[in-house]
């Protein structure tokens, strides 16, 4: 199996993998590595989840010769994508697998968080359950550690199963440079200005946990990746509010009346 | 409410109909003719008239208000120059032959001037009555975040600047903004919807369920709710308790696991942002008036008087920290921010 079966073969334009991740829908997966398809450790207890395995295997390593009808093949073929999800998952927690996954993050081949605040950070495809057929993929932001629907109906489709729910931690995990720096920036809601009750109550409150938790870690000396600056300010929260605030009011306030003559440039 | 816009072809129509445009609501034509809804926009839109006029689709005529607006248009110098050429024109009783690059830019000033008036005209009866039906109709979109299960989104700017920012979408389930997943929409303007849009329709349609996702109906049972037992449900600043950022809290927030193990906080890469996510369990912790009184309650005289004010003096309360302040500035009456407030007003 170690040799190219199909480099030769004139059948196939391409391998079923290169075919596999080069189609459209399929932006999230990487490739496979062929030494660790080959290697049966890797498949352990895969035999029972997927139909036709061994046909389906063979097709993903390119060996695959048998003569049947078009309906048979097509059952193949989907249990082949569903094989590849499978090992897909256990791949990409590898080291190879992480970076290969790492340079499409890089990329921002999953795409980029919605969140105003997070600026188009990259995001990373998650499972919320390792079992399949259970949860479509979804994608993680590092930087507000929340997890977002993709945006496009043929991502949401993907199996959540064939990414996992441990990926994109363990990433972080092994690549710890990686972690982006947190921030306390947010959005804050506004009428004329002014903030409304109901919700400054709530910042208010998430405010005070957010300083209970990086005092917590402070005194445990851990790292607690937020930006510089954005240090907390004992004792008066409605301080370090204020601080931040009375810029924005002062440039908000010439919206009111009208322009000032500089400002016209936009207009034209 | 009414439209009034007349026939399907008006250049309002056409506007809200192009690509791109589908948050605008069409602003009436009664609220454009009302020329105090329009103050002060002359000096933020060149060649305010002529992009007025095409907005009503009124047929360009010389009238005797050209002096008017030179006097306005005196420090744009571009605008002036174009509005001396419009009023030679005018002065030679020139029937709207525009020149192509001329109508170019109205059209451009119209696309500005119609932008922002649509950013008052929402705030209004009228427009945010018209965006709440766009908003049952799903028209605004839902919030991206996996937690907040297809919550219907609105509209908003993050500033009242045209120029600065393009329209974001307000999630009143997570009270946080997100960029339109089109890419169409990053050619709008956030100014033509305004920082006030989002916040003003919560306060403005309480009884919507912010707790039904986008696919439910929220129609029929936020009005019936309005009208049969809308009183009974429990409120909390202002707002029904179920309302208050249902998106949040715990089961709400994302736990990340490692085979599935929870990554601790003490980890490098453990969780630090879920007090984004996060919300009291018991929602009555955030009424700060009620919180405080109750913590003052018996420690001072004035208080129990405030306690039975009740609702009057909430109203001109400060925060709960800047009270506190003013009360150990005053000697400890509450009571006496009224003389502190009274001051700082000068």
């Amino acid at each position: 199996m170690d040799d190219f079966v199909s480099e030769s073969d004139s059948d196939y334009t391409s391998y079923w993998r290169d075919w596999f991740i080069s189609s459209r829908g399929n932006e999230y997966f990487c490739e496979i590595d062929e030494d660790y398809l080959t290697d049966r450790f890797n498949l352990t207890g895969l035999n029972t989840e997927v139909q036709y395995y061994q046909y389906a295997l063979d097709l993903v390593t390119d060996v695959f010769d048998l003569d049947c009808d078009d309906e048979m093949r097509e059952t193949i073929e989907k249990s082949a994508r569903h094989l590849y999800g499978l090992v897909h998952a256990r791949y990409i927690v590898t080291t190879r697998g992480l970076a290969k996954m790492l340079e499409k993050y890089k990329k921002a081949d999953f795409g980029k968080c919605p969140r105003v605040n997070c600026h188009s950070h990259p995001l990373l495809p998650m499972g919320l359950s390792d079992i399949p057929n259970l949860k479509p993929v979804k994608l993680y932001c590092a930087r507000c550690e929340d997890i977002y629907n993709p945006k496009s109906s043929r991502h949401a489709a993907i199996d959540g199963a064939y990414f996992g729910t441990s990926f994109h931690n363990i990433l972080f995990q092994v690549y710890p440079t990686l972690i982006p720096a947190k921030s306390t920036e947010r959005y804050i809601p506004r009428v004329y200005g002014f903030k409304v009750h109901a919700a400054a109550a709530l910042v208010r409150w998430q405010n005070n946990r957010r300083d209970d938790m990086r005092r917590r870690l402070r005194k445990m000396e851990v790292e607690s990746g937020f930006k510089e600056g954005d240090d907390i300010i004992e004792g008066d929260d409605d301080e370090e509010e204020e601080e931040e605030e009375v810029p924005e009011e002062l440039e908000a306030t010439p919206a009111v009346g009208g322009f000032a003559p500089g400002e016209m440039g936009s207009v034209a | 409410m009414s439209t009034s816009s007349g026939t399907p072809e008006s250049w309002i129509s056409s506007f809200c109909s192009l690509l791109g445009h589908e948050y605008f609501a069409e602003v009436s034509e009664e609220f454009i003719e009302d020329d105090f809804n329009l103050t002060g926009l002359q000096t933020q839109v060149a060649m305010y008239k002529e992009a007025l006029e095409m907005i009503l689709d009124v047929e360009p005529e010389d009238d005797d208000d050209d002096e008017d607006e030179e006097e306005e248009d005196e420090e744009d110098v571009s605008g002036d120059a174009r509005d001396g050429l419009g009023t030679r024109a005018h002065g030679e009783r020139r029937h709207h032959s525009r020149i192509a690059s001329d109508l170019s830019v109205i059209e451009s000033s119209a696309e500005m001037l119609y932008g922002l008036i649509h950013q008052r005209f929402i705030c209004s009866r009228a427009g945010i009555q018209q965006m709440s039906e766009k908003y049952e109709l799903g028209h605004f979109g839902v919030c991206p975040r996996t937690n907040c299960n297809q919550a219907r989104t609105l509209p908003v700017g993050l500033s009242d600047i045209p120029g600065e920012d393009t329209v974001k979408l307000f999630c009143p389930s997570c009270l946080d903004v997100y960029v339109p997943p089109n890419s169409r929409f990053q050619t709008v303007d956030g100014a033509f919807f305004g920082r006030t849009f989002g916040a003003l329709f919560l306060l403005t349609f309480p009884e919507y369920d912010l707790t039904k996702s986008g696919s439910e109906s929220i129609t029929n049972l936020a009005r019936a709710g309005a009208g049969a037992g809308g009183d009974d449900l429990p409120t909390i600043n202002g707002m029904y308790a179920r309302n208050v950022a249902p998106g949040l809290g715990s089961g709400k927030i994302y736990e990340p696991r490692i085979y599935g193990f929870r990554v601790s906080e003490i980890a490098r890469s453990g969780p630090r942002m879920q007090w984004l996510r996060d919300k009291p369990a018991d929602i009555k912790v955030l009424d700060e008036a009620r919180q405080f009184t109750e913590d003052h309650a018996g420690s001072d005289d004035d208080d129990e008087s405030m306690n039975m004010n009740g609702r009057p003096s909430g109203r001109r309360r400060l925060p709960a920290a800047a009270r506190l302040r003013l009360q150990r500035a005053q000697n400890g009456s509450p009571m006496a921010v009224e003389n502190g407030g009274a001051e700082s007003e000068l």
